[in-house]
């Protein structure tokens, strides 16, 4: 291409690339182009997006999926797997399935509002730490080490039984508490980029740190952000599971996958009534191993691009 | 030349940088990346900065563009000191100084189209509403040579040559007065430099601008400059026209610089050539007096212990010893 530069051009366009030859040379117009063919080979993330994509659905359209009401008691209590109940009633009468198709509800946002809250958090701290730096870094990034030295679970526990149980209470939680791993990884980022020249060159043209910021440094540091929320959202379905499970989660007449896994306390349930406990616990499995395989797939695409 | 009032007039301009060491992060030294450097730059023609590695030509043109605060020392634009000016106050300034960058592959945003690119700085100082920008932006993409299609592409499908020639629209889109070039060919292919060169050449007819260009190449320096300064660790050696100083340099370490650029005719190689010996001394230790008077072949006693100043006359010249003009013989005053 650098044949077409003729010296001293300047001031007149002759050094007109034939289009026809652009064309071919710039096959990969877009990055966003190329992320989404290196994502597309990479099998088991496809295999995931599709399944993560499917328990969205299944979330968002629960109302006309489920058989049944969620709530509903019939007078069948732990019966096994009927043309009625597909998948069986629990302790209480309840349809299995239309919980489960519900529950997916549970885990859907508590992974989304989690993750959505502390990658806000997170980011604006970072951005604040890396580019700030001095005092400003120091401050944030020993708030961090705070937070970070915190046993997690335990800090969850006791936040929760304070602020009572409720699936709102979990999103707020867990999204004030794991905000520090993002702040670290975007605070590194921005500590790079913000030597680069295109940051430089924004600054020597004038442009406001809120520019600079979101349209400059953010947008370059954005892979590995996606990739670590990514898995962030399969770390908050297993805490609610488990806070559900334990009783401190979502509130028993509600579904959610953890709390339908809590049945198989008894013994009676784990060893002779599989369809109670069996589909919720293959659905958290499910769900979070679609969720990191989308992430793998992710990382591969997206951190490992280059653009010259 | 002389007769206006100059545009920028850099006076004492001093930075330093901390060494840290230890835990408490105690402050043990300092780098004189640049002690006390002072030049002026009249309205219209190219200064050029011509120096080695780490001589600190690249953090003066920084300083000069606040993308370094000036430990000491101030830069004087059109009348104001703008080493003082409040950060919001910089910021708007800042439109009539721009920078082109060396490397034209870190320069430009890889995730904005060069139309963006190129019309951000109109909408980020509210010069023009965005499809005004576009337009604007699709004028001045031609003044540097390319064609407009190049507006909707990504800055990697372009080539080095190309997209330095962006960076100089870029800095063109605010009219500034003062362009500083840091380095703009040096990391380009030798065959692109020449086309770049005449660009900013051109350019500068074209839209009255003032260059301060540095570089580490003699070539590009005596090309494209009307007035050359010469530093060394961080000081200036020598100040004069391109012409004085490629035909009648006046410190020994223009002359051993002049000396080391490589001859074109294959026949004139033979000529014996200036040895120096040893390295740069580190701009953390520099030596006492002459900073050069390590290196100097013709250094003597009161080198090594007195600062020599940047003499007042028309062909400024920091040395104890300068040399006489005449081309051949070298004569010591």
């Amino acid at each position: 291409m650098t044949l077409t530069e003729k010296p001293g051009t300047a001031g007149t366009a002759d050094a007109v690339v034939p289009d026809s030859a652009a064309a071919a040379l710039g096959r990969e117009r877009s990055s966003a182009g190329f992320v989404v063919r290196r994502f597309l080979r990479h099998r088991m993330a496809v295999a995931g997006l599709v399944i993560v994509a499917l328990m969205v659905l299944t979330a968002a359209l629960a109302p006309l999926l489920a058989p049944h009401d969620p709530n509903q008691i019939f007078g069948s209590f732990e019966a096994a797997p009927s043309a009625d109940h597909l998948l069986g009633t629990d302790a209480v009468g309840r349809d299995v399935l239309s919980r489960l198709i519900y529950g997916a509800r549970v885990s859907m946002s508590v992974g989304v509002g989690a993750v959505a809250v502390y990658v806000l958090i997170g980011v604006l701290f970072g951005l604040l730490a890396g580019y700030y730096g001095r005092w400003v870094d120091s401050v944030i990034m020993r708030i961090t080490d705070v937070f970070m030295s915190f046993p997690y679970f335990m800090v969850i526990l006791i936040l929760v039984s304070i602020l009572g149980p409720s699936l709102l209470t979990i999103i707020v939680v867990i999204g004030f508490l794991a905000w520090p791993m993002i702040a670290r990884l975007v605070r590194g980022s921005v500590l790079s980029i913000k030597q680069t020249d295109y940051v430089q060159a924004g600054v020597a043209l004038g442009y406001s740190t809120p520019r600079i910021l979101f349209r400059h440094i953010l947008p370059n540091a954005l892979s590995p952000i996606i990739v670590n929320a990514t898995f962030g959202v399969a770390q908050a379905i297993i805490l609610e599971s488990g806070l559900s499970f334990l009783g401190m989660g979502v509130r028993p007449p509600a579904a959610s996958w953890g709390n339908m896994l809590s049945e198989a306390q008894s013994i009676t349930v784990l060893s002779s009534q599989p369809w109670i406990w069996i589909p919720p616990g293959l659905m958290i499995l499910l769900a979070v191993l679609s969720i990191n395989f989308v992430g793998d797939g992710l990382r591969d695409s997206l951190e490992s691009r280059s653009y010259t | 030349m002389t007769t206006t009032e100059p545009l920028l007039q850099v006076r004492n301009l001093k930075k330093y940088y901390p060494i840290r060491k230890g835990v408490i992060a105690r402050t043990v030294g300092q780098v004189r990346a640049v002690d006390d450097v002072s030049f002026d730059v009249h309205p219209g023609e190219t200064l050029g900065i011509v120096g080695e590695s780490g001589c600190g030509k690249s953090t003066t043109g920084r300083a000069i563009l606040r993308l370094e605060t000036p430990t000491a020392g101030s830069v004087i634009f059109e009348g104001t000191d703008i080493a003082t000016l409040s950060a919001g106050t910089m910021r708007r300034r800042r439109t009539d100084l721009q920078m082109v960058f060396q490397d034209p592959y870190s320069s430009l945003n890889p995730q904005i189209r060069i139309g963006d690119l190129l019309a951000e700085p109109l909408i980020a100082h509210h010069r023009l509403k965005r499809a005004a920008a576009q337009a604007r932006a699709a004028e001045i993409i031609q003044v540097v040579g390319l064609p407009r299609l190049y507006l909707n592409r990504y800055p990697h499908e372009l080539s080095g040559g190309q997209r330095q020639r962006v960076g100089i629209a870029r800095a063109l889109m605010l009219e500034p007065k003062l362009i500083v070039c840091d380095e703009p060919v040096s990391a380009l292919d030798v065959s692109i430099q020449a086309q770049v060169l005449n660009l900013l050449k051109d350019l500068q007819g074209e839209f009255g601008l003032t260059y301060v260009f540095i570089s580490h190449g003699l070539g590009a320096i005596k090309y494209i400059s009307d007035r050359i300064v010469v530093m060394y660790l961080g000081k200036v050696m020598e100040v004069a026209t391109t012409q004085e100083i490629f035909t009648a340099p006046r410190h020994p370490y223009t002359e051993i610089l002049l000396d080391a650029y490589p001859e074109a005719n294959p026949h004139l190689r033979d000529r014996p050539r200036i040895i120096v010996e040893g390295d740069v001394p580190s701009p953390a230790k520099p030596p006492a007096g002459c900073v050069f008077h390590t290196r100097c072949p013709s250094a003597q006693a009161i080198c090594t212990t007195e600062i020599p100043r940047l003499s007042t006359d028309a062909h400024p010249v920091a040395c104890h010893f300068p040399l006489l003009a005449s081309k051949n013989g070298k004569v010591e005053s």
